[in-house]
């Protein structure tokens, strides 16, 4: 047929020279946020309450001089832990935010849809204002572990019970499970209400400082417990990356280009419950991290989940352990809870780049 | 070929579609076409398998529900009539995605040709949220074409499923991704259409399968098909064949319009 041979788009640009390739830019990004996070690994362990240097006390160990005490307990029993928690921390919630927000196709999705948080404070709470009532015995037995213990166990009840509630003849429906987390929110929050109407004036206060999260208090003994889940939740990411790119499509799509669709939300949903029950275990409520930081990544770099999910998770890092640098050196001695070090940097970026970028956002 | 018996679909408590019988072979053009709520649309999403169905659908063969996920999306790919994107991706990172089933010819230039070849040479770097509706359908079609790109696999049949893939698309663009999809059917591949556009219909369509209110009306080769009773029958509206532009083409049009010379 002659119509076959008409040319078509014969006035526009022919050739495909001069895009630009984020996959490229997103490779190279990954070295120079390696290269963020040592940096910040340095000022971490540099800045603190008391003037103790790494660099000092590496001069002083190659000269073969004695170490103090202080230093070394300074340096390696409560600055050194501490930046290891916020690596971890940074990049669970990081990681988790970037999961969520491609398994809801939403790019405001965050870890707390899956009804962790709720959970996990509900926990919290309830082991603070409860744990006087224990038994001395148990009491005793889970002593310090108590707070974390009710919190992970909390975060992980509610999401089994949401994942249980959206899930139909083996199909999970992503907005059913958005709307029962909400409700279950209300619940939980209601019931952490009643609780707090009951707590004595200690409690009280802290609860509030859980609420706003800190890494104060990092210990060796709280890396070794959270390091196994969330390196596990993390290493699983990789493999989520082009099932999340597909569902971008939608489901249908996704389902069409060969997805194991129903894995990778069962998947996904049990690795930011794991991720963020730990890290919220760990440090309390930090927010703004899961959000802000897949959506610098995906200005530069694009949506590819290929590429954001690693960046994701070095840039979290980084940008935590600055977050608890300013957080214990801006009032020090005292210290600033990390959360509202991260909400009153984060939620103004956060507003700065809904406002450029609002044009290809809106779609 | 696809062969599908008893097919029903019911959504709530209504049936859309009431034991349908469905065959479309490779090196054709099936069409599928009927007034609006026919039961078209549904009847292709039984066939991908996007909607709940009873009654089997055979695919090469073999029972669709045996074969996993990355097997079909070996053999067949889907174009919907319209998808949304969730987050801001480029025109070639969505065609790229095309390339995910693993099947297809590792080519890296392949999205390119596939850009090219619906006539998007040029909108690589492009987002896709700002394309127009009928840019986004043809770069999706780009999507399709990598995943499918060899219309034999193994010397098996692939298979193209495309809803109202003209229905955002001017006139020139039309006839190019008709010419795409008669271009898969005769180099071994099959086709199977959802078409509102009967003269299109006629001047590709291989085998055309009329619905009326979830059942078949008919069914079977295109000129045996599109005359003007079952048509008028099917649309509920007397519509004429007009043999003028040459014997074996025929313009079909609702009775009363008059078509007057240009």
């Amino acid at each position: 047929m002659a119509v076959a041979d008409i040319q078509i788009d014969g006035g526009k640009p022919a050739a495909s020279v001069g895009y630009i390739d984020r996959n490229q830019r997103a490779q190279r990004m990954i070295w120079a946020q390696i290269g963020l996070l040592a940096l910040m690994c340095v000022v971490s362990l540099t800045y603190g309450a008391t003037g103790v240097s790494p660099f000092r006390v590496l001069a002083q160990i190659s000269l073969g001089h004695e170490v103090s005490i202080s230093d070394r307990v300074v340096l390696l029993d409560i600055r050194l832990p501490r930046m290891v928690l916020g690596i971890l921390v940074g990049a669970s919630l990081a990681v988790s935010g970037a999961l969520m927000q491609g398994l809801f196709r939403n790019p405001l999705a965050d870890p707390g849809l899956v009804g962790v948080s709720a959970g996990a404070g509900l926990g919290a709470i309830s082991g603070i204002v409860l744990g006087g009532m224990l038994p001395v015995a148990l009491a005793g037995l889970l002593g310090y572990y108590l707070v974390p213990v009710a919190a992970f166990l909390g975060g992980w009840a509610s999401t089994l019970l949401l994942y249980r509630v959206a899930t139909r003849k083996g199909r999970t429906s992503v907005a059913t499970m958005l709307l029962a987390g909400i409700a279950l929110g209300a619940l939980a929050g209601a019931v952490s209400g009643i609780l707090v109407y009951k707590a004595n004036d200690q409690q009280l206060r802290d609860l509030t400082f859980w609420g706003m999260g800190s890494l104060a208090g990092a210990t060796w003994s709280k890396v070794l417990t959270a390091t196994p889940i969330i390196c596990a939740a993390l290493a699983v990411a990789p493999f989520l990356a082009r099932g999340l790119n597909g569902l971008a499509l939608g489901e249908a799509a996704a389902g069409h280009l060969g997805v194991n669709i129903q894995r990778v939300k069962s998947v996904a949903i049990l690795s930011v419950a794991a991720a963020t029950g730990a890290a919220v275990v760990v440090s309390g409520g930090i927010g703004f991290i899961g959000i802000v930081v897949p959506h610098l990544l995906r200005l530069s770099i694009g949506p590819d989940h290929r590429y954001l999910l690693p960046n994701a998770a070095l840039l979290g890092a980084s940008l935590l352990l600055g977050a608890d640098v300013i957080s214990r050196n801006i009032i020090a001695p005292a210290e600033l809870p990390i959360g509202i070090v991260t909400a009153v940097l984060g939620a103004p970026v956060f507003l700065w780049i809904l406002l450029r970028a609002r044009g290809v956002l809106d779609m | 070929m696809i062969d599908a018996l008893n097919i029903t679909v019911q959504l709530g408590r209504k049936e859309i579609l009431h034991n349908v019988d469905f065959a479309a072979y490779p090196g054709q053009l099936t069409a599928i076409v009927g007034p609006n709520g026919s039961g078209k649309t549904t009847l292709l999403r039984a066939l991908t398998g996007d909607v709940d169905h009873g009654g089997t659908i055979q695919m090469n063969g073999a029972d669709v529900t045996d074969l996993p996920v990355w097997k079909l999306a070996a053999l067949r790919g889907v174009l919907p009539q319209a998808t949304p994107l969730a987050f801001p991706f480029t025109v070639i990172e969505v065609v790229r995605l095309g390339l995910m089933s693993g099947t297809s010819a590792q080519d890296d230039r392949l999205p390119e040709r596939a850009l090219a070849r619906v006539g998007l040479a040029g909108y690589e770097g492009r987002y896709y949220q700002e394309l127009s509706g009928g840019e986004q359908q043809r770069a999706q079609l780009a999507r399709v074409l990598c995943q499918v790109w060899e219309p034999m696999l193994d010397g098996a049949p692939r298979w193209l499923y495309l809803d109202e893939p003209v229905a955002a698309l001017d006139i020139a663009h039309q006839i190019q991704v008709m010419d795409i999809a008669r271009d898969f059917a005769q180099a071994g591949g099959g086709v199977i259409a959802v078409m509102h556009d009967l003269n299109l219909t006629g001047l590709y369509a291989d085998r055309v399968i009329i619905m009326k209110n979830g059942r078949v009306l008919a069914a079977g080769d295109t000129r045996d098909v599109l005359n003007s009773s079952t048509l008028s029958q099917a649309y509920d509206c007397r519509i004429d064949l007009d043999f003028r532009p040459a014997p074996d083409i025929a313009i079909l049009h609702p009775a009363g319009v008059s078509l007057a010379p240009l």
